[in-house]
């Protein structure tokens, strides 16, 4: 069942159009994730999800409700937490948890929702004595303090350090794991490699692909990587003729292609033949991140 | 109006010493300096026999109405927009709107008690009599206040930072002292810059009090300026004012 669904979203400020005809839907009980270039269309498009902005054209539904007409039912079953925004510098957790939780019928209980984000030893001190790390939980505390259905997290990790980003991971899954529907936007690919169910890649306010991370990787052009260093130069002519070839680049003479598990039979011909001894030779699986370069470098 | 916001909203307020030391503690003891001086103890001629001290207790009201409307509000408003606290307030079933009439009553209710405070200290201390038109003296506290925080709206709407804000509203701040006599009290001033001062909004308000405190219900002309600048500031900042 889904609980989110953008149809043919468009989007301009002053004559530049941001989001063109953007259209998926969200899933109930799962991680999607919005995954683009900077100024893509990502922030835009989720402020039309959450009400925020009013589309141009196309048509917006959460839970089947309209987010603009129906702000403040829409604001009961989607918690957010926003890319940029703070609090009140002298407001303490405690009470920016309870002043959330009281803007809502049925709001979760703030106290172990403390305890679960790791801010409970954190409950008399002010918003501007938090750091980064407890900033965000606090927030991503205040998105769930209303029992929504839906989270919708923007750029959530974008500052945190690795062990705080990992950390924050895990509550995402856990939030998930709960049976709220997570609709997260990053730029970074591991973050939606690891936690995303199915991803909608956007560029240039389109969506260039739709698919799950596995599924955006094998359908990327570059879905294998070999890299190597010959023994003797190679003939450049004869490396750009191999089969199903995405790019060639040399560096430091290492040699990397892109291609496919055709391309890994073929490149082990064509040095054989040659005698030439491929030295600390790896063939790898594309990460998401080339997947992305590949498909957002296609669509410009 | 959300009581919750309302209640955090005063909590905050209680929370910054600036603001509550120039809105409640700093008119009182303008007062209760200016009445150390002999002086301004004595029955002045050139002004129909009131004492110094006697003109200052109106001004001293203003003083923290001016205070809490132009400079403490506005600065705290724009900072909401700034750090998109209102933006955030946007995604909840509570609209933005209650964060923005929270500081509003929270402003109104401060200068409201720092008015009590300095009503207080000339009467327990200069023997200042209380305002022998109650009615009239409230009506006329009313009007100011409204139009300060109207003034203080237009303020945050036109001033898209903090920094711009706090300029903007010391750049209002010190001509609206001056017209609430705070240099020469209006009953001292030159009859045609009285009434040129009475065009403006804190001008008109220290003249309706000055009425009320004599006895008299205060003149309309004086409450109209009031009321209609508080309709023409609060239709501007309603045009001009961003949420985000």
């Amino acid at each position: 069942m889904s609980v989110i669904e953008v149809t043919d979203l468009r989007k301009s400020y002053g004559g530049r159009s941001v989001v063109d005809g953007v259209s998926f839907t969200v899933d109930e009980g799962e991680i999607f994730g919005i995954l683009g270039p900077n100024g893509a269309g990502k922030t835009t498009t989720v402020e039309c999800v959450e009400g925020l902005r009013v589309p141009d054209a196309g048509r917006v539904r959460v839970t089947g409700l309209d987010p603009v007409a129906e702000h403040d039912k829409v604001a009961h079953v989607l918690g957010a937490q926003l890319q940029e925004g703070r609090l009140q510098e002298k407001l303490t957790v405690r009470e920016a948890l309870q002043l959330y939780a009281s803007f809502h019928p049925h709001p979760a209980d703030w106290r172990p929702l403390a305890e679960r984000l790791g801010l409970a030893d954190r409950l008399d001190a002010r918003f501007g004595k938090l750091s980064g790390g407890q900033k965000q939980r606090l927030f991503i505390a205040l998105a769930l303090v209303g029992n929504p259905r839906i989270v919708v997290l923007d750029e959530l990790t974008t500052g945190l350090d690795p062990r705080a980003r990992r950390d924050t991971w895990q509550l995402i899954e856990e939030v998930r794991d709960s049976g709220v529907t997570v609709l997260l936007v990053t730029h970074f690919m591991e973050e939606a490699q690891r936690l995303c169910d199915r991803i909608a890649v956007i560029d240039k306010g389109r969506v260039a692909a739709l698919d799950t991370p596995a599924g955006l990787i094998r359908r990327s052009a570059g879905a294998t990587v070999i890299t190597f260093t010959p023994s003797a130069p190679l003939d450049e002519g004869e490396l750009s003729a191999l089969p199903a070839l995405a790019s060639v680049r040399h560096r430091d003479g290492r040699v990397t292609l892109a291609g496919s598990d055709e391309t890994v039979n073929a490149v082990i011909t064509l040095l054989a033949r040659h005698r030439i001894t491929a030295h600390q030779l790896r063939v790898s699986d594309a990460t998401l991140d080339d997947a992305f370069l590949d498909l957002t470098e296609t669509t410009s | 109006m959300n009581t919750a916001v309302l209640r955090t909203e005063a909590r905050l307020l209680a929370r910054e010493p600036g603001s509550l030391f120039w809105i409640l503690v700093f008119p009182p003891l303008l007062l209760a300096i200016l009445g150390a001086v002999p002086a301004f103890r004595e029955p002045q001629d050139g002004l129909d026999g009131l004492r110094v001290i006697d003109t200052y207790v109106p001004v001293a009201v203003l003083v923290g109405m001016i205070v809490a409307g132009v400079q403490s509000m506005p600065t705290g408003l724009t900072g909401y927009r700034e750090q998109g606290i209102l933006r955030r307030m946007s995604t909840t079933p509570v609209r933005p709107s209650a964060l923005l009439s929270a500081q509003m009553l929270v402003h109104a209710l401060a200068a409201a008690l720092s008015a009590l405070l300095a009503l207080a200290v000339g009467r327990l201390a200069y023997d200042v009599p209380l305002p022998r038109q109650p009615y009239g003296y409230l009506l006329a506290l009313v009007l100011a206040v409204l139009v300060a925080l109207a003034l203080g709206s237009v303020i945050a709407a036109v001033s898209r930072t903090v920094k711009i804000a706090g300029a903007v509203g010391t750049a209002v701040f010190f001509p609206m002292l001056f017209c609430a006599g705070v240099w020469l009290p209006v009953q001292a001033m030159p009859d045609v810059l009285a009434d040129v001062v009475g065009l403006t909004p804190f001008g008109a308000a220290a003249q309706a009090l000055n009425e009320a405190t004599a006895g008299d219900w205060p003149g309309w002309t004086h409450l109209g300026v009031m009321a209609g600048w508080t309709v023409v500031l609060s239709v501007a900042a309603a045009r001009w004012f961003r949420w985000e």
